[in-house]
């Protein structure tokens, strides 16, 4: 095995467990922007799109690259701004009535 | 220095992510959440290009702005109750993305693809495709234009599993030798089919499951893509959106009490055909009057929305019966299954939209105990997840599932459009006991007649059970 591909499998393996721990904290409450951040997160595949679209090295490869930037693009952008729009609507509730932590066993009072 | 730089930033970058994420846990820091995420996104897309020796910048500015044309629509104007569709159809995009990067790798770079880069890019391609077709089948049936009952026929499991299977041993194939391109274009079919083949069979009661399943492939396919470019970052996004799509699964199967294998393969939904033979049994049926009448009296309320209330886009008149009560007096509170709804987290937002309090929202563990001493419990087009036979009886394929105690309460409205099963095709004990009434109709239009009768009713200073 060489060792870029032993360092990746670290990784990949290692973030996988950190990423499992820190989301099973999110509350049942913000299941679908988590959803849906983790979809604009991953839209990171923009980075290998623009260096496939951008290489020169063949055509064919410009035109998959750019497909690709295109998805991965509306990915980003309307991942984030959806996220957000669902947040700010979490956010002002929590605001102006008592807080409650979501986190926190649910006992009514 | 660039060589310095690089590295720097996209370490950098996946910092942002997993504080993102890390942000999530509680609303009052989610959006900050959403701000670091942006910032590692901007850092990562400037830095590979500018660290990488981009050629060709035409095509890329025109996608990008095709991109932001698109997307900007997409995230500001889609409806709260179309949520889910678009979910579906942004793991479409991704995995679109994924696929198609790694087609072009392969044939620039054939046949010299060592062994472990070929095995990457092979589940890379398989993962990608299938997750597009499948994505897209799933936001079809959503969005509607897809049947949303499942489909189903003998040997299907058989058929989708050889479909899989082969594209796995092709995949073998161009490990032992990458120059076999003939077979390439064979793995890219054999992917998109049986990504239609596997969420086709899958009816609308499963969709938040395949959801986050489809969520963590789309995750898996972007973390190939890291190990076939030797690129750390997206290793590690495709990590974290893996696990995240993993770990929601894991959390509807167990709403559900069902495996992956059983919710993919299962016969959920196999009953559909034995619905129209169930015999009708009288309910009783109230009309929005009456109905006024028995939650005015009442202490407590718990209101149960389902993916009913989404349908009929319900959920403002719901947040208005709710204060209408809580006017008079009553204890409001709401009551939300996991898997209620088509994905993930769905009513939450639904309601959150609608401006009700996320403190009034309960979770099957929390409210449960309370069933019992609430005087009435008002389900807004929900069925499955309040259906009692998830507790007795061993039969129902909804057994072992946990519900919400809906029966344990004084007394029952159920608003529902029909007598038509809930998505797993079941009959439900709740809707014929002496205690239940039927409230029919539209759940938008219903409730509003509910508030328009329960503003005539005199106030009163002190409710009575």
């Amino acid at each position: 095995m060489s060792e870029a591909l032993e360092i990746s499998l670290f990784i990949f393996v290692l973030a996988s467990f950190l990423g499992y721990a820190v989301i099973t904290r999110v509350p049942g409450l913000l299941h679908t922007p988590l959803m849906s951040l983790t979809n604009a997160l991953s839209a990171i595949s923009i980075v290998g799109s623009l260096i496939l679209a951008g290489s020169g090295e063949a055509a064919f490869a410009t035109v998959l690259g750019a497909v690709a930037v295109f998805a991965s693009m509306t990915n980003i952008v309307s991942g984030f701004l959806i996220t957000d729009r669902m947040l700010k609507m979490f956010e002002r509730r929590g605001s102006r009535s008592g807080r409650r932590d979501p986190n926190a066993k649910q006992v009514p009072s | 220095m660039s060589d310095m730089l690089l590295p720097l930033a996209y370490l950098f970058a996946a910092a942002c992510f997993v504080l993102a994420l890390k942000w999530l846990s509680h609303p009052a820091t989610a959006r900050r959440g959403v701000r670091i995420g942006e910032i590692g996104m901007l850092v990562a897309v400037v830095a590979t290009l500018l660290g990488f020796e981009i050629v060709e910048f035409r095509w890329i500015a025109i996608a990008i702005v095709a991109g932001v044309a698109i997307g900007v629509p997409l995230g500001l104007l889609v409806p709260m109750t179309a949520v889910p569709q678009r979910t579906a159809l942004s793991h479409a995009f991704g995995a679109l993305a994924v696929g198609l990067v790694g087609t072009a790798e392969y044939y620039l770079h054939r046949p010299a693809i060592d062994p472990t880069t070929m095995v990457a890019l092979g589940l890379e391609v398989v993962l990608g495709f299938l997750t597009f077709t499948g994505s897209l089948i799933a936001a079809g049936k959503l969005q509607g234009i897809v049947r949303d009952r499942p489909w189903i026929y003998r040997g299907q499991n058989a058929v989708n599993l050889s479909i899989l299977g082969a594209a796995l041993v092709m995949v073998a194939v161009l490990v032992a030798d990458p120059g076999a391109d003939a077979l390439f274009p064979a793995i890219v079919a054999l992917s998109l089919v049986f990504g239609v083949m596997l969420v086709i069979r899958i009816g609308g009661a499963d969709m938040p499951t395949v959801i986050s399943l489809l969520n963590g492939f789309a995750g898996l396919s972007a973390s190939m893509m890291g190990f076939v470019l030797d690129n750390r970052l997206l290793i590690v996004a495709g990590a974290l959106d893996g696990s995240s799509g993993l770990f929601l699964s894991i959390v509807m199967c167990r709403a559900m009490n069902r495996s992956f294998v059983n919710v993919l393969f299962g016969g959920f939904g196999a009953e559909v055909a034995a619905v129209g033979a169930t015999e009708r049994r009288p309910v009783r049926s109230v009309d929005p009057e009456e109905a006024a009448f028995l939650l005015d009296a009442a202490r407590s309320v718990v209101l149960v929305p389902g993916y009913g209330m989404a349908a009929a886009q319900a959920q403002h008149k719901v947040r208005e019966l709710g204060d209408a009560l809580l006017l008079r007096g009553v204890e409001v509170r709401f009551a939300i299954h996991p898997v209620a709804g088509r994905m993930p987290g769905h009513m939450n937002v639904l309601l959150a939209e609608a401006n009700v309090p996320y403190e009034r929202l309960y979770d099957v563990e929390a409210i449960n105990p309370e069933l019992p001493h609430t005087d009435v419990v008002l389900v807004v087009g929900a069925n499955d997840v309040v259906n009692p036979a998830a507790r007795t009886d061993t039969e129902s394929p909804i057994y072992g599932m946990p519900i919400l105690d809906a029966d344990a309460a004084a007394s029952i409205i159920v608003v529902k459009r029909s007598m038509r099963s809930g998505f797993a095709g079941v009959d439900n004990e709740l809707f014929y006991l002496d205690k239940t009434q039927m409230l029919f109709g539209d759940a938008k239009e219903v409730i509003g007649r509910v508030i328009d009768e329960l503003s005539e009713l005199p106030m009163r200073g002190m409710a009575v059970a």
